[in-house]
């Protein structure tokens, strides 16, 4: 029996808050599934039409292209120092920065530390895939130890270039954090875990609450050398024990 | 008009700042501009306007760049090692047509230099300090009251033109006090909405703030856009002065303190009989090109004087051509030339 398209229910869609821009991320990335879940926060919360998103440098570097909603792309590793500005000269906007290892936790360093310890009323959306995905696959800040990269092609030696960052666990020794976890895509229970996070973070911010910092584990099968499946795996397995999932503050 | 005040000329440009409807300032503390952060931090809170001791030069323009976006009055203000670190910041501010104010109060260079008064970011400031190929509103004041002036202005011409204008001010006017009075305050809420800003996307397409274009044909659009706007501000703002130029056999051009400074050089070489005149231009960029041109079809000697090793003097070198003698006169390190030191000068350029 043929499906009558008039008989069907609609059980899953494109988040309002989304425009039709094709994705420009590899496949089996993780970066398309996270902005649907913020584009489906922004939905649920109906805030899209009030909301300023930030594009990094990176992967994500044309992340404006795909909110319904107004966007500033800026330069990289500045995007919470941008962010302040935009909320300090609109309060009344939702404002959310959306940036990789590279941007938030290399280049960014100081400017993620001091929005942050500032208690500036923003979300942060940390995408932590510990890998350089735009530029070619180099070391980031968080790449594993003994991990391969085109810079760290013996794999990462301590030694050399230090262990892997947490960054999160940094900024969770701060006083004025609201909210810091760590979550990751790998599996349907933590998809539905990250969705939770993120709606919270914005939540947080809807209420004035102040500071809250999400980190995604997220995967790049193509600079990884694995497939998606493979990569999901990996995060589930390995880079979990290096980056453990959870709260790290919820003073919410 | 508002009340006489006596104040610095880092105060004046903060106070004028705020009467121009600023409302959100970032800055990192630096000598000698402190007392601009200091008035702001006094002053910014109470009016319920935003003032951010920022982390860092980087961080503070960068604040600019998203409060500017977001479509309000914003300024920050650093000295020469400070704004060095803020050019990532001024360039992207520039390709994303953003208006902003940036003060650069200068002191001695390279380096961590000195913190004398000096000249030697002119080319920083005119030539295009950062990445790619634009440009700024450069306004050289040379006294505190035009200080003020010209930090209104600076606001003004920012948001007609949407670019970054800066204030080319150096250490001895930021620390000295004069007289000034300064305009009433404008009501930020008076001044036009910015249709193009990013103030949430209610009942309209999304506001994208960007100076990103991957497409070399597009991002050339940009730039001949970018190009045509520079085109029109050549155009419509040069500003400069000249001081007892029409009987002169030789004419001092200088910007800034030195073109104060030279007020009274020519003062003194004309009580001694020398016809001297003063050109000074008020906008460093654009530059007064075509009036300095006319000037040397008549004089003999354009006798440029700066506390740099000759920046501007390269600009009055192209407007000038051949049609001139064009002489130099300069000193580095944070020393100011004395009007004796620059009388001599021209004495040795006089018949």
């Amino acid at each position: 029996m043929s499906a009558n398209p008039k008989n069907m229910v609609k059980v899953f869609e494109r988040p309002a808050s989304l425009t039709d821009a094709k994705f420009t991320y590899c496949p089996g990335c993780h970066h398309g599934l996270l902005t649907r879940i913020i584009g489906n926060v922004l939905d649920e919360l109906d805030i899209a039409d009030r909301t300023v998103g930030i594009a990094p440098v990176g992967c994500s570097v044309f992340a404006y292209l795909w909110y319904k909603a107004d966007s500033q792309q800026v330069p990289h590793g500045r995007a919470c120092a941008v962010a302040t500005g935009i909320k300090r000269a609109r309060p009344e906007l939702i404002v959310f920065s959306y940036q990789g290892d590279g941007d938030f936790a290399s280049i960014g360093t100081a400017e993620s530390i001091h929005a942050a310890n500032r208690g500036e009323n923003i979300t942060v959306i940390f995408v932590n895939n510990q890998i350089y995905g735009m530029t070619g696959g180099e070391m980031a800040p968080t790449t594993l130890v003994d991990q391969k990269t085109t810079t760290t092609p013996l794999g990462r030696d301590p030694k050399v270039a230090g262990y892997p960052i947490r960054f999160s666990e940094m900024i969770a020794t701060l006083d004025t954090p609201i909210y810091v976890t760590r979550q990751a895509l790998f599996d349907t229970k933590h998809i539905m875990d990250t969705t939770k996070a993120i709606k919270k973070a914005f939540q947080n911010q809807v209420d004035g609450k102040g500071y809250s910092l999400v980190e995604v584990l997220s995967t790049c099968p193509t600079n990884w050398r694995m497939s998606p499946v493979q990569s999901n795996k990996h995060v589930g397995e390995t880079v979990t024990k290096v980056f453990p999932l959870g709260d790290l503050v919820d003073r919410g | 008009m508002g009340e006489r005040l006596l104040l610095r000329g880092n105060e004046v440009i903060a106070e004028a700042a705020i009467r121009a409807g600023c409302q959100c300032y970032f800055a990192y503390p630096i000598t000698p501009q402190a007392e601009l952060l200091e008035h702001m931090a006094n002053n910014m809170p109470r009016l319920g306007r935003t003032f951010i001791q920022a982390e860092s030069e980087l961080a503070a323009i960068s604040m600019v760049y998203g409060a500017a976006g977001a479509g309000v009055r914003t300024m920050t203000s650093s000295s020469s090692p400070g704004i060095s670190l803020k050019q990532e910041g001024i360039s992207y501010l520039a390709g994303a047509n953003l208006p902003c104010v940036i003060v650069n109060v200068v002191r001695g260079g390279p380096g961590l230099g000195n913190i004398a008064p000096s000249q030697c970011d002119y080319f920083q400031a005119t030539k295009g300090g950062g990445h790619g190929d634009y440009r700024l509103i450069v306004l050289g004041p040379s006294t505190v009251p035009e200080a003020g002036e010209l930090t209104m202005l600076a606001f003004e011409l920012a948001d007609q033109y949407r670019i970054p204008v800066m204030i080319l001010a150096d250490g001895l006017l930021g620390q000295m006090m004069e007289p000034v009075e300064l305009p009433d305050p404008i009501d930020p809420a008076s001044l036009p909405a910015k249709e193009w800003a990013t103030t949430g996307a209610k009942g309209r397409a999304p506001n994208i703030i960007l100076s990103f274009e991957m497409d070399p044909e597009g991002l050339k659009q940009i730039n001949d856009d970018l190009q045509a706007k520079y085109r029109t501000i050549t155009k419509n703002e040069v500003r400069y002065e000249q001081t007892d130029t029409d009987d002169a056999d030789i004419v001092i051009a200088a910007y800034g303190t030195i073109g104060r400074i030279c007020k009274s050089v020519v003062r003194m070489a004309r009580a001694e009989g020398i016809k001297v005149g003063l050109f000074r231009p008020i906008t460093l960029w654009p530059f007064p090109t075509e009036p300095l041109k006319a000037l040397s079809e008549r004089v003999d000697t354009i006798l440029s004087v700066e506390m740099s090793a000759g920046q501007m003097w390269e600009d009055v070198r192209l407007a000038v051509a051949e049609r001139a003698k064009t002489p130099f006169y300069g000193e580095t390190g944070g020393i100011v030339p004395t009007p004796r030191s620059i009388l001599n000068e021209v004495k040795k350029h006089v018949r």
